[in-house]
């Protein structure tokens, strides 16, 4: 957008140019190494066991006859698992219970996947079924069956005596809802509930792990944090962080789903009973059944606006079930409902409730796309009452430059008001509809983070950048590193070469997540360059025989700093360093940080879609996207980011969501029965990227990776709402579905 | 487990009947190999049939077609007689997965595999196709509908091969067309489909028609009373209400998944209609 190029203090050479992406050939070549593309000498397979029960005691596990078969070298159980005995090692392989249908019990190691499998059939596990309950207001009734029970309510007073499927309640809120409400022209209230969805990454978990017996290990895994991954592995099996190293090897998508840990202590246990390599590969039906869905919920909302469209109190109440551990999400949902709108009367309660179902993991904005499903479709419905543009009403509510939200923050310069500007100018928002067609309006928001963050940067004697990052690149953050490294030191892009440098490496790195990386990595990255650039001027100023503080560096070259300082030409970069020999050696630049002002981000997203009223069929047909970037380092990756989010939320909303049989199984592990969108399920995503520049980084970087899978969900259903006459509250909002509201609301 | 090719289907024939454990023909490969590895069938013995050179020929015969139990969807498709006389057969084996899946995919495969959401087969009801089925008693010829008993099960005794499918002459006035629901717009399975057969005199009144129905019953079901419903008529809105209610009733669906029993009914209604009013248009453009 042009605005930023007036409100950006700098002008960029690299920084904001569509560059070529440095793993690009490797990938559509089939050259990259994914984490199942690993092998090594004496390699055994590793197969995990799973329960068939949604829930079930397990009484004993005799591993004797899959221990004699020829081929077998190691079988583990929770029994192996030696380090803290927390959440995550228990959702690794069950302890005395099988928590939901999945539930990794046993695993094996064998010479070949033949021996592997059969090993598999000969463990004999005594289960005592036990009753099961997968939906979250089911498992919230009084009379459900207690899942876990060790759990007592927290966040409530009093305190229960009794455990529950409850594992917290948390509030957020100001003002005073009630004197909100009562000034209220109109409130609106409405229930939705969310089916759970799979991040849908296509290729599954895979790791090799090899533990020698002098307690030394390695590990080849496909992660979005290799850090967190060597710490978590070491805690979980008692080894020493120090001795495990990983590396993080290419990633076919994670969307947040790979940021926690699954088969990898299981092949590093195998391992250490083997002693040889252990390699697991997940099938596509492991992933789906056991490895991170995102939190299903129930959603109850009410809104009160003045007859002008002035929202005096806004109150939700959120229910979200995130599997058999604590920590749904709900309170990331009741933070983030109402924070697009400057309201003065909040109260958002969540609950954080246990069912039987696999462990959540994050998705892209965990937690908010559900919340905003609610809140935006009672906002919709509200314009709708009081005969507003729905643009127009959010523009009169939202949040801006000093507007201080809910969760606690008073925010300092942000961009919704120029998404929702860029929407309304868009020839999109002008374009007629068609018959049968209806468009939706939807905002969202995401907190974005900064954390823990180490970054390397060596100079070649050549001229050329090593840059080494300990955040695993999942969409192309390699390629802006590289232009951040490049625009600071003033070289070209193409001389800059970025990898994901291992555990032993570098000092650790938070995963990526939080849409943090090209935000503190970059941030990382430009600090390190700076200190490159002090060190380049040092060894110019030693070749100058002259002081370091007369020496600038400009457009990639050294340069005397004014006329007192000496006349010398310019040295370049590579200049130097083919002299560092002789100025005391290699010249590299490092830093390390716990980046804070990551910066907020808001977006927009208009949708059309079309309905076969016959079939309840829908098809989006045309969706546009506009997302606050503060300054897009490689605009074809922002928009990259923005597409994928709205895709993957266009799916949530129409066809994608766990099925449960009444027997507690999951009915759809596959593909072909859990519908993401294909290719031409989908419009081109138009994406339009607004720069309001984030204070808290040096160019002005806000992170773009997640907001956009937060208001595809309403825009769909407000888009639906406006297509067929009826508002669906419930997703997925199939054809079955649209079929039905279609009936009822004949009748 | 063993993988046999053998050359001849008495060869075929005599490898199935010996087996005494799980045997599997082998055509296409695109359900047996998922099936396989996902651990689903755990078979002894695996006869592919590719190499038997009368299963790779499209033939003509009596003025149809004999398409031999390995000629590929893709083989179908750019076959041009075969086209030319039945569409809407044609079309059904083209949806069939993706380019990939149709370089592989047969349509005795798809039938053998008796999914009751199996897109060629409605079509091939419809058209009035017959299975010619060879083994160790010899050679019988089967409507295409007697062959599959139930989900995933034949009613083909031990040995027994399908060898080719034939698909009858074209009748003057005849039209045919297949059309699926599914959820996105490609790579996914039958909620409900429809395939129509009919013939048009010359005053474009109806003389015979078939209405088969996909996904809606544990087998694809020959739905009689729909068919009945067009003879007779010029295909008005009034007869096409008439089909619409008459499939719909006709089917018995269950809820699953992939969709509810009452919006399959609806759906298969909705889709007779659709589905014989390309029939219509393409018998006209046949009789013309
Ligand atoms: C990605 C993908 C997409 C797909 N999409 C569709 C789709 O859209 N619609 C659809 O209907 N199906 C679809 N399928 C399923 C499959 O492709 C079809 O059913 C196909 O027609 C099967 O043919 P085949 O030759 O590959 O059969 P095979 O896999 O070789 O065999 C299928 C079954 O029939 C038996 N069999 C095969 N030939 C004979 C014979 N001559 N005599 C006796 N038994 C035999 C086999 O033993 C096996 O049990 C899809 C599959 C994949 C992998």
């Amino acid at each position: 957008m042009d605005q930023s190029q007036t409100t950006l203090p700098r002008r960029f050479k690299v920084v904001g140019q569509r560059k070529r992406r440095p793993d690009g050939i490797d990938k559509v070549t089939g050259r990259a190494r994914f984490g199942a593309d690993m092998t090594m000498p004496g390699m055994l397979w590793g197969l995990v066991l799973r329960s068939p029960h949604a829930h079930a005691r397990i009484r004993s596990i005799d591993s004797s006859k899959a221990e004699a078969l020829p081929g077998v070298k190691a079988v583990v159980t929770g029994a192996d698992f030696n380090g803290e005995r927390n959440d995550v090692s228990i959702n690794c392989m069950a302890g005395d219970k099988a928590l939901y249908d999945g539930h990794a019990v046993a695993a094996v190691a064998a010479t070949s996947r033949q021996a592997a499998r059969q090993a598999l059939k000969l463990i004999e596990v005594d289960y005592e079924v036990l009753p099961h309950v997968t939906d979250v207001d089911a498992a919230m009734k009084p009379g459900a069956p207690v899942i876990r029970e060790d759990l007592i309510t927290a966040g409530v007073e009093p305190v229960p005596t009794k455990p529950s499927n409850v594992a917290a309640r948390h509030e957020i809120g100001k003002g005073d809802v009630e004197k909100g409400f009562a000034e209220a022209d109109l409130i609106v209230e409405q229930s939705f509930r969310t089916e759970a969805t799979h991040q849908g990454y296509i290729e599954p978990h895979a790791c090799v792990a090899s533990v020698s017996p002098d307690g030394s290990a390695e590990l080849w895994v496909c992660t979005q944090g290799h850090f967190m991954v060597r710490n978590v592995c070491a805690a979980l099996l008692g080894l020493d962080s120090a001795q495990l190293r990983v590396t993080a090897s290419e990633i076919g998508g994670g969307f947040g789903g790979k940021t926690t840990v699954f088969v990898e202590p299981v092949a590093l246990a195998l391992s250490r009973k083997a002693n040889r390599p252990v390699k697991i590969q997940m099938t596509r039906s492991e992933v789906f059944r056991a490895t991170g869905p995102t939190a299903s919920s129930s959603i109850d909302c009410k809104i009160g606006l003045t007859k002008d469209g002035r929202i005096t109190a806004a109150q939700a109440e959120l229910r979200y079930q995130g599997g058999a551990f604590k920590g749904a999400g709900a309170d990331f949902g009741a933070m983030a409902i109402f924070t697009p709108y400057d309201i003065e009367n909040v109260k958002a309660v969540a609950w954080d409730v246990v069912t039987n179902r696999p462990k959540l993991a994050a998705y892209r904005a965990p937690g908010a796309p559900m919340a905003a499903f609610a809140a935006e479709s009672t906002l919709d419905e509200a314009a709708r009452r009081l005969g507003m543009d729905p643009l127009e009403l959010r523009l009169k509510n939202a949040a801006r430059e000093g507007t201080k939200a809910a969760y606690g923050p008073t925010f300092p310069r942000i961009g919704l008001a120029s998404c929702l500007e860029a929407i309304g100018n868009s020839a999109h928002y002008r374009t007629p509809l068609g018959p049968n067609q209806g468009r939706g309006l939807a905002c969202g928001f995401w907190f974005n983070f900064g954390g823990e963050t180490c970054t390397t940067i060596n100079v070649n004697k050549d001229g050329t950048v090593g840059l080494s990052v300990g955040t695993p690149d999942i969409g192309g953050s390699r390629a802006s590193m590289c232009a951040m490294a490049a625009e600071e030191l003033g070289i070209p892009y193409e001389k800059v070469r970025t990898v994901i440098a291992d555990t032993a490496s570098l000092g650790y790195n938070d995963v990526t997540d939080g849409s943090r990386v090209t935000f503190s990595s970059g941030l990382c990255t430009i600090q390190a360059a700076r200190q490159a650039i002090q060190r380049l001027c040092q060894r110019a100023a030693l070749m100058w025989g002259i002081d370091a503080e007369a020496v600038v560096w400009e457009d990639g070259h050294a340069k005397p700093a004014g006329p007192n300082a000496g006349k010398f030409e310019p040295l370049s970069l590579a200049e130097i360093a083919a002299a560092s020999a002789n100025t005391g050696g290699p010249i590299a630049g490092h830093h390390e940080v716990n980046a804070e002002g990551a910066g907020v981000s808001f977006g927009v997203h208009l949708c059309d879609l079309e309905v076969d009223r016959e079939t309840g069929s829908v098809r989006v047909v045309r969706y546009t996207a506009a997302q606050d970037a503060g300054k897009a380092v490689n605009p074809d990756y922002v928009e990259g980011q923005m597409q994928g989010g709205s895709a993957q939320g266009i799916g949530w909303a129409l066809n994608e969501g766990y099925v449960y049989g009444d027997d507690g199984r999951l009915q759809n592990a596959g593909f072909l029965d859990y519908r993401i969108p294909v290719a031409s399920d989908l419009p081109m995503i138009d994406a339009l990227i607004v720069e309001e520049p984030n204070p808290g980084h040096p160019y002005g970087v806000r992170g773009v990776g997640e907001t956009s899978i937060v208001p595809p969900l309403a825009a769909v259903g407000n888009a639906l709402r406006d297509a067929l006459g009826v508002r669906l509250t419930e997703t997925p909002m199939a054809p079955p579905r649209v079929l039905a509201a279609l009936a009822a609301a004949a009748e | 487990m063993r993988y046999e090719a053998p050359e001849t289907l008495d060869a075929a024939v005599a490898l199935l009947a010996g087996e005494s454990g799980l045997a599997k023909v082998l055509a296409g490969g695109t359900d047996l190999l998922v099936q396989l590895r996902s651990g689903m069938i755990e078979p002894a013995l695996v006869v592919d049939i590719k190499r038997i050179a009368e299963t790779r020929r499209i033939q003509e015969e009596s003025g149809g077609f004999r398409i031999g139990a390995a000629v590929s969807g893709a083989e179908m498709g750019e076959h041009a007689g075969l086209k030319a006389a039945w569409p809407g057969v044609v079309e059904a084996v083209e949806l069939i997965g993706s380019t990939q899946v149709q370089g592989r995919a047969t349509a005795a495969g798809n039938l053998c595999n008796a999914s009751p959401a199996a897109d060629s087969v409605p079509a091939l009801v419809a058209a009035g196709a017959t299975a010619r089925i060879v083994g160790p008693g010899g050679s019988r010829e089967l409507p295409v509908e007697a062959v599959a008993a139930g989900p995933g099960r034949t009613s083909l005794g031990r040995g027994e091969i399908v060898a080719s499918l034939f698909l009858p002459a074209r009748g003057a006035g005849q039209g045919d067309a297949y059309l699926r629901f599914i959820p996105r717009t490609e790579m996914d399975i039958a909620v409900v489909g429809a395939g129509v057969c009919l013939t048009l005199d010359g005053d474009g009144r109806c003389t015979r028609a078939r209405v088969a129905l996909g996904a809606v019953g544990p087998r694809v079901i020959l739905a009689e009373a729909a068919a009945a419903a067009l003879v007779g008529t010029t295909l008005d809105e009034a007869a096409l209400d008439a089909l619409a209610e008459a499939a719909s009733a006709a089917a018995t669906p269950i809820d699953d998944k992939r969709g509810t029993a009452d919006f399959r009914r609806r759906v298969a209604g909705v889709l007779a209609r659709r589905t014989a009013v390309i029939a219509r248009d393409r018998a006209k453009g046949a009789a013309a």
